[in-house]
């Protein structure tokens, strides 16, 4: 039940390596994402490449390039817009995610095959991959944590403070689009196997979930990638037991996972209050009883 | 310490303020090593933003500003900036340790790996600071006395020339406020110039240079000219008990 379906099915097996290629490059990105607070812009870049996938879906040209397309206008509109017209960054990343969404949508609509293109864009087709698609996401993790491993230094002053990172002799523009690429590139390489839509799950939950229990930046991003592991080996069973979507299982078991960790964590804290509590007035309980 | 320049800040007819509105102007100073000028003022009177500009976070509207002869902002290594509010550690997964080791980047770059006299340095900054017992707890864990005490680690770590320190008391208790201020004198000492920014009077009484702040210089000197009653009374509305 839980082995056999890998073992018999060669295409569950490259998804499962897919998957876990995803979960171990949103690990990386998803961690400064979630400490530095891009969630935001993140969803905006997922949403970004849209308009270029579906570009190319109708050029036929490959689905990558267009993302990439896709992807670096977002980045530009974004630090134009906020710059320019004095606008709040998450102003300028609205403005620009609702304007990509809707024009993806209607190069798509011009698709014969409207739905389906949408639906596959959105939420992937893991079932689908194939060992180019491997070759690719293996690349993507490749950069991604190159990038992560020698800029570690200035991307956590960037988590902490910006004026931090620059009076420590760091640019932070230079490692803030650098930081925004890697995100980027993890949204470009994974929309094949979990979409555009779902791959923010995966940057999101585990890297969370990490940050529950971390207390060092390397425990976290390891912590991330057990997760999503994890919740890719697990949702493609209930997707091949249940006849489920599979991009939708794995992001919606890392979330559960989530919500299983952060229950886990508060209901540690009660225990320790109250035992401390405790501790510091072990007699209080005993003189109301004299009373 | 810094035989490159004759002072370790100099500024001329320097105005300061946010996208070229200047909220203080015609800031003339200079600092010898081992100087202490303490600027004081009211919340927005422009001590953070004088800060801020020294620390290269902010241009200089006008006029000219040199640290350790050059421009503000071009020394990471030896100039060390303590922000007014350090924010954001307690969110994050990190060790009081990492967060203190992080003042020695600037010296690190992306490359070089620590050796053993940067993590002596880490270890005797949070010995100095009293969080040495702390090393490996969460930073999020500790109180706000506690995360002050390790952002002040995390600017000796630096081993600057300059210290830039926007309200280094602020969330410390009687013993903190104490260890700040043997801890700036101890700095000098060894040479090093430090501006700090503050809304305690008291802060004031070993300092060489007061600079009174009230969006404009209102006054600025030795503490027993630059703090008189006339000048205090113009900047708080009051004056100090006698």
């Amino acid at each position: 039940m839980f082995i056999e379906p890998f073992a018999n099915n060669e295409f569950l097996r490259i998804s499962l390596v897919a998957g876990i290629l995803v979960a171990i490059t949103c690990a990386i990105a998803g961690t400064f994402v979630v400490l530095r607070g891009l969630a935001f812009i993140g969803d905006a870049l997922a949403h970004g490449v849209l308009p270029g996938i579906a570009t190319a879906m109708l050029l036929g040209v490959s689905g990558v390039v267009g993302a990439a397309v896709g992807s670096l206008v977002m980045m530009a509109g974004v630090s134009v817009v906020s710059r320019r017209f004095r606008l709040s960054g998450d102003t300028a990343i609205g403005l620009l995610f609702v304007g990509m969404l809707a024009l993806g949508v209607m190069i798509t609509s011009r698709s014969r095959t409207f739905v389906g293109d949408l639906s596959r864009i959105l939420f992937g087709e893991l079932l689908g991959v194939n060992t180019s698609d491997l070759v690719l996401q293996l690349v993507a993790l490749v950069i991604v944590g190159v990038v992560a491993f020698i800029a570690r230094r200035p991307f956590l002053l960037l988590c902490v403070d910006e004026g931090l990172a620059k009076t420590s002799g760091f640019s932070s523009r230079l490692f803030h689009n650098l930081m925004l690429t890697i995100v980027a590139v993890t949204v470009i390489a994974s929309f094949q196997t979990v979409g555009t839509l779902l791959v923010l799950g995966m940057l999101i939950a585990p890297s969370a979930t990490g940050a529950l229990f971390a207390r060092r930046i390397s425990t976290m991003i390891f912590i991330a990638a057990l997760v999503g592991s994890i919740s890719t080996y697990v949702g493609l069973l209930i997707s091949y037991h249940y006849d489920l979507a599979a991009g939708a299982s794995i992001v919606l078991t890392t979330v559960l996972i989530f919500a299983i960790a952060a229950t886990y964590t508060e209901i540690k804290k009660a225990i320790a209050k109250n035992s401390h509590e405790e501790h510091e007035h072990p007699h209080s309980h005993a003189g109301s009883h004299i009373r | 310490m810094s035989s490159s320049a004759e002072f370790t800040i100099k500024t001329e007819h320097l105005a300061v303020g946010y996208s070229k509105f200047p909220i203080v102007s015609d800031i003339s100073l200079s600092m010898q090593p081992g100087e202490l000028l303490v600027l004081i003022g009211t919340n927005g009177s422009g001590k953070s933003t004088i800060l801020k500009t020294m620390a290269g976070l902010l241009q200089p509207i006008n006029g000219q500003l040199k640290i350790l002869g050059s421009a503000a902002g071009s020394l990471p290594k030896r100039v060390a900036y303590l922000p007014q509010h350090p924010v954001s550690t307690h969110t994050l997964p990190l060790r009081v340790r990492d967060v203190v080791a992080m003042g020695r980047f600037a010296h690190l770059g992306l490359f070089k790996k620590p050796t053993t006299h940067d993590n002596q340095i880490v270890d005797n900054s949070m010995h100095l600071t009293g969080i040495g017992s702390q090393a490996n707890n969460p930073i999020r864990d500790l109180s706000g006395g506690q995360q002050q005490r390790t952002h002040l680690a995390q600017v000796l770590t630096r081993q600057a020339e300059v210290l830039l320190l926007d309200e280094p008391t602020a969330g410390l208790d009687i013993n903190g406020r104490k260890l700040v201020a043997e801890l700036i004198a101890s700095e000098r000492a060894r040479g090093v110039t430090v501006v700090m920014a503050t809304h305690e009077l008291q802060d004031a009484e070993n300092a060489n240079t007061v600079m009174l702040l009230a969006q404009r210089v209102v006054s600025i000197g030795a503490p027993e000219d630059a703090l008189r009653d006339e000048y205090l009374r113009e900047c708080f509305g009051f004056t100090q008990p006698h």
